[in-house]
């Protein structure tokens, strides 16, 4: 009796794993169509996937969940500038440089980008939501190539770069495919 | 074998319970496992079928309103841009281009950018501008407001600004004349228009975004008619007067016009809106401003544009040589629609006719009606709004230009945007689908110093330089004849030309590219062209191309290259003619008398001050052009405060 009542639990267990995918799929499948629509489709699914909150979201939260991404990403990448400059020593007058400017690019970013597209989202003014994603994708581009040589943040700026242009991209399905 | 009797007590000596005290401590165990797996199977179910009413909900709205999943059955109307798509963003730059050695990564100092700042160009002090509201002429004065945030170089925050002008060049800065300060317009007091009643008195509407972000329609007016400055503003306690009606969502409804009269003595507005993807204009009627009846019907609208933002509505005279005032109605008369589409940022306009009774516009040409056909400007140039100016008799259209560098250097000089001059609209009679926009005639107070040059030849591959002195604040009148032989002899084809898709300049055809380099330094590292290019089809016809290339306008890697441009109509015994308005980082340029303008700002990093430069070009391989030129040094506008107002923007 009771080794059939633990094979029923465990049968009803893996059940339950059975099911789970159903449970999800209703806003799976909205994320995934989403990031279908965007250059970056591995980038995507997992900023948006990684963020409990894209469960139930809207395709307006997505973007939402895209810009908090773009601007940890961004303040990341700044700390890390921040970092490198401090070990001044170590770096030759034109790193630094590059560096100064990149950081004055990544202040942007989280101080004027990520604010407007936060406020043309919530009020509805889109164009502007896919002007302060493009234009981060500008700053993180220019950083990049600030740097003569060897840059010490090719990965993180080219993140930044595509998590905006994903963003973008979201932000143009909303204008164009949905109304809110 | 489950037990599903769940609510037995665990230890209960009251049932059955015929296998005896040895089976006492199992029994327990067997009736918690039991509830447990109840609870569990009961649980999964739930949350299964709720699950599913869910996403339903999800998936209904996505298929009603156009499937995420076949991008494939979405209709192209114009080409896409090579925007995110391809991995460049919507400014096509290139990323981590290092190879190429022409590409600065930042180079703007000071120098460079407090060069960008226009001399006769509307622009408040600092910080960000764009729409143009409720501009009016006054007791005097010419009115223009604006957008404009308070508080930094990037939109948000939005407010109206204000200053006044007596010749719509000439304009003094006054106090920001309305600001977020009622909850129907704490998120943003957004666009809107003036109209004049009979008696002389202003009434504005403007769309408000309220503390819900819900988009409304409110009502305001002078606080003292007698201010010919109009500088403070009352808000009408009633407000909002207008909210989203049935079936029009919160986020797409605003940028209420001016009103005109009907033939019941009521006014009526249009407001811009979409249903799904289709952009629309609502039309409602009123007596006193404060009510207003929906009409049952629209004033027209066209599938696929989405959203439309800043819709103009106005009547053109198809004989007359002046501007009407925006209730005028005849059967000399054509109405004009033009609505600014949010989906690609652009301001298209049609001609068409007014149908009064019902409150309807047909297009005449329903291939090109709006947001499918004619643009204002085909370059950057958004938001534009119209008014019927009763001191000189003519329509003026005012025009937003943004900025197409970098936020970055937007933040470190400090501003945003500029205002195009402002332009006069009349209808084309000689091609009868065209407008013709014309910088207003006041500009030409500001000119200085005029040169002329007749007759310039410029051979097939070959660059002039004009000597005009300082080539940063430039009003140049040209023509030009092209080659007849050439025209004649190059054999057409089938290959179809834009502008946009060409590569610019240094692409060279028969019969084109050729016309001016403007913001050029000596060496032509940077240069930006505004040019012709003439295309003969296999069929022998002509036709002309106007454009305008920034791809290699500056080193800088951060600004925009595209190259901007359209066809431009040109008639049996037309020469060539062009206008070009240099000011600093913007270039505003007409061809054919205002048939088709293209306005570009311009971030050179070499070609600025003393060491900016005119050319005229020719890089067509068959045909010699020659050019006959009159251009004027022009002055600053001296664009500052109202004298003794201590407040300024």
């Amino acid at each position: 009796m009771k080794n059939l009542i633990v094979i029923i639990f465990a049968f009803l267990v893996c059940q339950a794993n059975a099911f789970r995918p159903i449970l999800l799929l209703g806003n799976q499948n909205l994320i995934e169509r989403t990031c279908k629509q965007t250059p970056f489709y591995d980038l995507c699914i997992w900023s948006l996937k990684s963020n409990p909150e894209s469960r139930d979201a809207s395709v307006k939260k997505l973007a939402q969940i895209m810009v908090d991404s773009l601007k940890t990403k961004a303040t990341e990448t700044l700390d890390l500038i921040d970092e490198l400059l401090q070990d001044g020593l170590a770096l030759d007058p034109e790193m630094q440089k590059a560096l100064t400017s990149c950081a004055e690019r990544y202040n942007v970013i989280i101080r004027g980008d990520v604010p407007e597209i936060n406020e043309a989202l919530k009020t509805g003014d889109y164009k502007f939501a896919a002007k302060g994603a493009n234009d981060a994708a500008i700053e993180a581009n220019s950083c990049e190539i600030e740097f003569p040589t060897k840059s010490p943040l090719t990965d993180m700026n080219k993140v930044v770069h595509d998590v905006s242009v994903v963003a973008a991209s979201i932000v143009k399905i909303i204008q164009t495919k949905f109304s809110f | 074998m489950v037990d599903t009797r769940p609510f037995l007590p665990v230890s209960s000596h009251a049932g059955s319970d015929p296998t005896g005290p040895s089976e006492n401590r199992r029994k327990p165990m067997k009736l918690q496992l039991s509830i447990f797996f109840v609870l569990l199977t009961v649980g999964f179910f739930a949350a299964l079928l709720t699950s599913n009413n869910g996403s339903d909900n999800g998936f209904v709205k996505e298929n009603e309103h156009g499937s995420l999943a076949s991008p494939s059955s979405e209709k192209q109307l114009r080409p896409v841009s090579r925007g995110p798509a391809v991995g460049v963003s919507e400014k096509s730059n290139r990323l981590f281009a290092k190879d190429n050695e022409n590409q600065l990564a930042y180079p703007w100092n000071n120098s460079m950018l407090s060069w960008q700042r226009t001399a006769f160009h509307f622009q408040p002090e600092k910080n960000w501008m764009n729409d143009p509201n409720g501009p009016l002429f006054y007791k005097g004065w010419y009115h223009f407001f604006y957008q404009y945030n308070p508080h930094a170089a990037v939109w948000g925050d939005i407010v109206w600004g204000h200053a006044v002008s007596k010749d719509l060049i000439h304009w003094l800065h006054l106090p920001l004349a309305m600001v977020a300060d009622q909850w129907y317009d704490k998120n943003g007091v957004w666009t809107g228009s003036a109209t004049i009643l009979p008696d002389g008195k202003v009434v504005m509407l403007y769309t408000g975004s309220t503390t819900e972000n819900v988009q409304v329609q409110n009502l305001a007016y002078p606080a003292d008619h007698s201010d010919p400055l109009l500088i403070n503003w009352v808000k009408y306690s009633g407000n909002p007067v207008l909210v989203p009606p049935p079936g029009i969502l919160d986020k797409d409804f605003r940028d209420p016009t001016t009103a005109w009269l009907t033939s019941e003595g009521k006014w009526r507005i249009t407001i811009g809106s979409k249903i799904n993807k289709t952009g629309i204009a609502l039309v409602y009627d009123t007596k006193d401003f404060i009510n207003y009846e929906l009409l049952d019907g629209i004033l027209h609208a066209v599938p696929g544009t989405g959203m439309w933002e800043c819709v103009d509505f106005f009547p053109v005279s198809k004989t007359e040589e002046n501007g009407l005032d925006t209730s005028v109605n005849g059967p000399s008369v054509k109405h004009v629609v033009k609505a600014s589409l949010d989906d690609d940022r652009h301001d298209y306009y049609s001609i068409g006719t007014y149908h009064e009774k019902n409150g309807t516009w047909i297009p005449d040409e329903p291939k090109i009606d709006v947001g499918i056909g004619l643009r204002y400007d085909y370059g950057i140039y958004y938001a534009a709004k119209t008014f019927y100016d009763q001191n000189k008799n003519r329509r003026v259209l005012w025009g937003w230009i943004g900025e197409s560098d970098s936020e970055a250097a937007d933040m470190q000089k400090g501003w945003a945007s500029v205002q195009s001059i402002p332009r006069t609209i009349l209808f084309d009679k000689k091609t009868g689908t065209h407008l013709l926009q014309w910088p207003v005639e006041e500009i030409e107070s500001l000119r200085l110093k005029s040169y002329e040059f007749n007759q310039v030849k410029v051979q097939a591959g070959s660059v002039v330089p004009l000597d005009v002195g300082p080539a940063t604040q430039l009003d140049i009148i040209a023509e030009f004849e092209i080659d007849n032989e050439a025209l004649e002899k190059t054999t057409g084809s089938n290959v179809t030309f834009s502008c946009s898709s060409s590569g610019g300049t240094v692409e060279r055809g028969a019969l084109g590219p050729f016309g001016l380099l403007v913001l050029a330094d000596d060496s032509l590292s940077e240069q930006t062209p505004v040019y012709f290019y003439i295309a003969k089809g296999s069929d022998g016809k002509l036709k002309t191309f106007f454009c305008n290339d920034q791809s290699r306008s500056s080193v800088a890697s951060d600004v925009n290259k595209q190259i901007y441009g359209n066809l431009v109509p040109v008639l049996e015994g037309e020469k060539l003619s062009l206008r070009v308005l240099v000011d600093h980082s913007i270039v505003e340029s007409f061809a054919q008398g205002g048939r088709t303008v293209i306005t570009s700002r311009v971030y050179p990093t070499k070609a600025i001050y003393g060491a900016a430069k005119l050319f005229l070009f020719n890089n067509a391989t068959e045909a010699s052009v020659s050019a006959s030129l009159r251009i004027w040094q022009m002055n600053s506008a001296f664009i500052r405060p109202y004298p003794n107002d201590k407040e300024s923007q």
